[in-house]
């Protein structure tokens, strides 16, 4: 299967002061795929997704976007490409003082020009469809449990039905039915927009249900990319230990039934 | 759609004909989130006059789609008993259709609340609301402050409870850092008024009582309402950002959970911390300000420093400070636990700590003017 690079990073540095995170680093994204990002506590796995972002500024190398340089775009042109991009942000990352239906609208309302009343419904309509009930619609952040706030911070991410999607472990801290019907719909999305995902998770079982290829982060760079079948043959010991220990496995065995 | 680098965008239209009594929309150009502003009042007119059994929608010339474009599509035929039905669909897309139908599956109706009256009704409300609130913040004030007393003396039967290095910490804080704004404020305040007085009792031929004056005027009453001021504005309001931060990231409630009492430990040390400071800092306000109105008799009315001096040392009474200094603790303290409460009081959200911090400042500088007038009237009585 050919498929084309979306976004490409290229010998790639992080470091904060002296405290080197990533060291020639190399990853591929590719068009239309879900890529999972896993790697113990610590390796940098958000640090990698905010340098894509342009959150965080790279030491050394390359990140490029259809072949385009993002250290040669200016400014007006990267905030066009972030317009296209949804990001959900590990703790949701929600504006406190707005409602959760302002929230879902600030993207709309930045870049979009439409009737405020259909701004409504559609922001209405990406907050059922990350899976809130209609009552969650007027309450602030504050007000709603964490699952309910990563699901709002998703319908947020949604709000300009992105290119690509940024998922910063978007499962952690939901209930396994809330877990597998979250995965559902990113595979549904990602099928039917052609939806790029780049998804960060220690969630075993979404990686075995809705990623095509997993990055495993180890030793400051990218260990392997592969789908998950030929990842679990690798011999790294990391690897190993992690999709064959006793939760791997329990994972494995749920998919299989 | 995929494998292109840019699509260009095709605006959004809708053509409609009938046919065979059906009301057949053509869905031309492409249906995503930056385009269907456009069509969204023709699709209504069309919802609006077509009985939806009658509806068909022609994807044939549908161009690119997003889940925005298929809510669109979906509204027209939501009153539909079969919106999945070929009926009412003609040609092909290949993911339109099961874009409408997964949005509408997923996506139950979110009923938007209506804008609340606004009226009479509501601005008496609002009213009797803030006077209601008024009177319950003066009393949970008071509450709180009993609250930290209690806690106070309770420390001071077991002195290892409290907390050394946060009340340091809490003393240079309130009162070293503060010591330089307090004078500089101080000193101009003190050489204004021995200008607005030097001009008039110039004129009387007793330009020797700008001593007084600028005496009892300083150690009576601005130097401790200057470092009353300052601190409210200064030190309360980081006592309330501070606090309410720390609820905020639900630090407090680990503390309650880890057996720590919050008053010990955040409120008690600040409210020490400024009850000593502010007769320290009120103390160096004083000094400030005389010094400021000497150099202005100096140099505006020629009283030489040493004739400054003895006059001071000759016609003020020790009164006039002491008052001035026995009103700096109550201030501090006033100023600390309005701060402290106002910090708890914060819920989760950005603006409550804004809200609060502004409450905050304001609520103390309040106390702290009405408490000013009190003791002025009871040294009045008195005879101080």
């Amino acid at each position: 299967m050919t498929q084309d690079v979306l976004i490409s990073v290229r010998g790639l540095k992080t470091a904060f002061g002296t405290h080197v995170i990533h060291e020639n680093l190399d990853l591929d994204i590719r068009r239309g795929e879900i890529l999972g990002l896993v790697g113990g506590s610590g390796t940098g796995k958000t640090v990698l997704m905010n340098t894509i972002l342009g959150l965080n500024q790279e030491v050394e190398g390359d990140i490029e976007l259809n072949g385009r340089r993002f250290s040669q775009m200016g400014r007006e042109e990267r905030r066009h490409v972030n317009a296209r991009w949804g990001v959900l942000f590990q703790n949701g990352a929600l504006f406190t003082s707005l409602t959760v239906l302002e929230n879902v609208m600030a993207p709309l309302r930045e870049h979009v020009s439409m009737p405020l009343e259909l701004m409504e419904e559609i922001a209405g309509m990406k907050i059922g469809l990350a899976g809130l009930p209609p009552e969650a619609a007027d309450k602030f952040p504050s007000e709603l449990s964490g699952g309910m706030r990563k699901r709002a911070a998703l319908a947020r991410a949604l709000a300009l039905d992105p290119e690509i999607l940024f998922l910063d472990e978007p499962t952690a801290g939901l209930d396994p039915i809330g877990a597998a019907k979250f995965d559902s719909l990113i595979l549904e999305l990602s099928q039917a927009l052609g939806l790029t995902v780049l998804m960060i998770t220690h969630d075993l079982d979404s990686l075995h249900a809705i990623c095509d290829r997993v990055a495993v982060l180890a030793d400051k760079r990218v260990e392997a990319v592969a789908p998950i079948e030929a990842l679990m043959r690798n011999p790294h010991p990391w690897i190993q230990e992690y999709f064959h220990g006793p939760r791997g496995r329990a994972a494995l065995a749920g998919k299989e039934s | 759609m995929r494998g292109q680098t840019k699509p260009a965008v095709v605006p959004a239209r809708v053509v409609l004909r009938e046919d065979a009594g059906k009301t057949i929309v053509e869905i031309h150009g492409d249906w995503t989130v930056e385009t269907i502003g456009a069509v969204d009042r023709p699709m209504r007119d069309v919802e609006s006059r077509t009985r939806v059994s009658d509806l068909v929608l022609d994807l044939s010339h549908l161009g690119r789609i997003d889940t925005s474009g298929a809510y669109i599509l979906g509204r027209a035929l939501r009153e539909s008993r079969t919106p999945d039905a070929d009926t009412h669909y003609l040609g092909d897309h290949a993911i339109a259709r099961r874009l409408i139908h997964e949005v509408r599956e997923r996506a139950a109706n979110i009923a938007l609340e209506q804008e609340r009256p606004f009226g009479f009704f509501v601005m008496m409300g609002r009213i009797g609301q803030g006077l209601e609130s008024m009177v319950s913040e003066i009393l949970d004030t008071l509450g709180f402050m009993g609250r930290t007393i209690l806690v106070g003396l309770s420390t001071l039967f077991r002195p290892s409870r409290l907390r050394l290095i946060p009340t340091v910490w809490a003393m240079e804080e309130v009162g070293v850092n503060a010591m330089p704004i307090v004078a500089t404020l101080s000193f101009f305040i003190g050489a204004v008024v021995a200008y607005m007085g030097a001009n008039l009792l110039q004129s009387l031929g007793f330009s020797v009582f700008t001593v007084e004056l600028v005496g009892i005027a300083v150690l009576r009453e601005f130097g401790v309402l200057i470092t009353a001021i300052m601190l409210a504005g200064r030190s309360d309001s980081a006592f309330t950002a501070q606090i309410g931060a720390m609820k905020m990231q639900q630090e407090v409630d680990a503390m309650r959970v880890l057996g720590l009492d919050p008053f010990e430990v955040l409120v008690l040390p600040r409210v020490i911390a400024c009850t000593l400071m502010a007769p320290l800092l009120t103390f160096g306000a004083m000094i400030a300000g005389v010094f400021g109105g000497m150099l202005v008799a100096w140099s505006a009315q020629d009283i030489s420093p040493t004739l400054f001096i003895a006059r001071f040392h000759q016609e003020l009474p020790w009164d006039h400070f002491l008052v001035g200094m026995s009103k700096a603790p109550v201030f501090g303290l006033v100023v600390a636990i309005v701060g402290c409460r106002q910090g708890m009081q914060v819920t989760g959200d950005v603006e409550s700590l804004g809200r609060r911090v502004t409450a905050s400042v304001v609520q103390s500088i309040f106390a702290v003017i009405i408490l000013e007038a009190l003791f002025a009237m009871m040294y009045l009585e008195l005879g101080i």
